[in-house]
């Protein structure tokens, strides 16, 4: 690991006003992806400004997870596990309870933020073997997994640049449940982003995973008021049964009067630069019977304009029935 | 190898290997102790992995000789970071390097080896501690960021000569095979045992909006996934978390062999050789 100066920011303005004077700075939360990533030289911070001693009365509204109108706000330095057992996400949001303990370890999700979750990067083999081209680490270099192995890359929203996953679980249930990203900006002024806008497909600028500027600290995420509290499901597909990173990810929640489909959210994981939501598959859904009938129109339309690679054309079909077990799943019809 | 390997002799450092040991601040205090264990390590033919060790420490960077190296001219004591941390109930302060993670402050600076490195980089659970009563992972949590806090590792769970009731089981049922994984397989145990009381849920968890504290063998299966063992120990690594869980207690199906049965054994390997 290369040297860099630990920082205990006391209050936050500090820690933005430390952060902002330096380019190389960056913030530490759980660190469990940075210190991975500076380990293996690819994250090359000078400086880290660690959040998790901010003075109490700074950390609590932080870290803290409470009713925010008619949803729920969550703070971005509230661990995994406490905001997966919290009893107002596990009773009106459990999809995303669902989708946060599908994935790393206990461990990993006694230490990993919920700000930090969002800002993982990709699991990538290429992006990791600093022996090997790769524009999202060394802009420029090529992608070596374009022909390379690509077994569990994308297949939606890549570009010659990268075929690069977003790696997270959390993310996807929070695209089904339409969050909000609240942002702290360097100079103190807040904005929030719809997590649908959040994370960037590759394009020619693979390097940038979202659009957030420099010394930008995501302090909250906001969650609406939801109808998906009854049904739901999300289910994560691997190598191995747990700790691993998903080769497909289906969230489903759907809004159901009777047995017909009021609203019905599809985010697929796995398959691109970032959580994939289907508008093809909710439209597909919305206003039929809930049946699996409707479910394999709604997984059809969700994956007819894949692209795959080499050797992950396995997701397309795999993609399909991950969304058909789902919803099946959710609706409480298997 | 080097057949002339002995362990008493000091081989001479190349002016490098002087260098960098005179740099490492991670050796303060051990010096001597971790200088001559490098030394024979060189000496024994294992350059490679002491090279390899020296890398670790993060010291190459600092005196690398790569002119295009940007960290090259700075001092290796640059980014000193005053730590002070309970560990194992008794209060340390120590003044470390700021890269310098929890696992290896624990190892080399307090000389606290029960936390094991087996990956170094989150993927296999060899390194959990507690840290104020949750598990995490040792290898991926700065030491800097423990400042105040409470570590447990596998050192500190007994009370004196009495076994926490977690390391009881891991013997009773023979939970492990060459012993790497088995601190943090222990460790970690005894953090799902706390995240069970409280009612958290996990991957396997049929309806997460209902709240149980009874955990089946798959969930203890799911819930100790972040641990890996390469002895395949499994099965018995969750009948022993099983037991201390649910307090159901099973006989143990082995026992050590007394003096007796001992020394019928010595006769009879003396009469076969006969």
């Amino acid at each position: 690991m290369r040297p860099f100066k630990y920082v205990r920011a006391s209050d936050l303005d500090a820690a933005a006003l430390a952060v902002a004077a330096n380019p190389r700075a960056k913030y530490l939360a759980g660190g469990t992806n940075l210190l991975d990533l500076m380990k293996e030289d690819i994250e090359r911070p000078n400086e880290l400004v660690d959040l998790n001693r901010l003075q109490l009365n700074e950390i609590k509204p932080l870290a803290e997870i409470k009713p925010s109108g008619d949803g729920v706000s969550i703070g971005a330095l509230a661990t995994n596990t406490d905001t997966a057992n919290h009893p107002l996400i596990r009773q009106g949001y459990p999809l995303l309870t669902q989708a946060i303990v599908a994935g790393a370890s206990p461990q990993l999700r006694n230490m990993a933020t919920n700000g930090g979750n969002l800002l993982q990067r990709t699991r990538c083999p290429y992006f990791y073997d600093t022996a090997l081209p790769c524009n999202k680490r060394e802009p420029g270099t090529g992608c070596a997994a374009r022909e390379g192995l690509n077994r569990m890359h994308a297949i939606f929203g890549w570009s010659e640049k990268c075929v690069a996953t977003y790696p997270g679980d959390m993310a996807n249930a929070l695209y089904a449940l339409d969050a909000e990203v609240r942002i702290k900006g360097a100079g103190g002024r807040e904005r929030t982003i719809p997590i649908g806008e959040f994370h960037r497909l590759p394009g020619d600028t693979p390097e940038k995973d979202t659009d957030l500027e420099h010394g930008d600290l995501i302090v909250a995420i906001e969650l609406p008021g939801s109808p998906f509290a009854k049904n739901f499901h999300y289910l994560k597909v691997r190598d191995r049964a747990s700790y691993a990173f998903a080769l497909v990810a289906v969230a489903a929640a759907l809004e159901l009067d009777g047995g017909t489909i009021r609203q019905a959210r599809v985010v697929l994981g796995g398959v691109a630069h970032k959580p994939w939501r289907s508008r093809e598959a909710e439209a597909a859904l919305a206003g039929k019977p809930a049946s699996e009938e409707s479910f394999r129109r709604a997984a059809e339309a969700a994956l007819l304009e894949a692209k795959p690679l080499a050797h992950n054309a396995f997701k397309v079909e795999l993609g399909k029935r991950a969304i058909v077990r789902a919803l099946l799943r959710a609706s409480r019809l298997a | 190898m080097d057949d002339d390997f002995d362990e008493t002799s000091v081989p001479e450092l190349t002016e490098d290997e002087e260098a960098l040991l005179e740099e490492m601040p991670a050796l303060t205090g051990v010096g001597p102790t971790r200088r001559t264990f490098l030394g024979q390590t060189i000496a024994g033919g294992l350059g490679l992995f002491a090279l390899d060790l020296l890398a670790f420490e993060k010291a190459l960077a600092a005196v690398s000789p790569s002119p295009g190296a940007a960290v090259a001219a700075e001092p290796a004591m640059e980014n000193l970071v005053k730590v002070a941390f309970k560990v194992n109930g008794a209060t340390k302060t120590l003044d470390l390097d700021s890269r310098v993670v929890l696992l290896d402050a624990l190892r080399e600076k307090l000389a606290l080896t029960g936390s094991k490195k087996g990956c170094d980089q989150g993927q296999c659970g060899a390194c959990t501690v507690l840290v104020d009563g949750k598990r995490v992972l040792s290898c991926l949590t700065l030491a800097a960021a423990v400042d105040g806090r409470e570590v447990t590792t596998i050192e500190g769970l007994a009370n004196g000569d009495e076994l926490h009731p977690m390391q009881a089981a891991f013997i009773k049922y023979d939970g492990f095979q060459c012993g790497y994984c088995t601190p943090g397989q222990i460790c970690s145990a005894v953090g799902l045992l706390e995240e069970a009381r409280r009612g958290d849920v996990s991957h396997v968890t049929e309806d997460v909006t209902a709240t149980s504290t009874r955990l089946s063998d798959d969930e203890i299966r799911e819930r100790m996934s972040g641990n890996i063992c390469r002895c395949g120990a499994y099965p018995k690594i969750v009948a022993a978390v099983q037991e201390v869980h649910s307090g159901r207690q099973a006989a143990q199906t082995w026992r050590y062999a007394d003096e007796q049965q001992l020394a019928r054994v010595r006769k009879e390997d003396a009469d076969a050789a006969v």
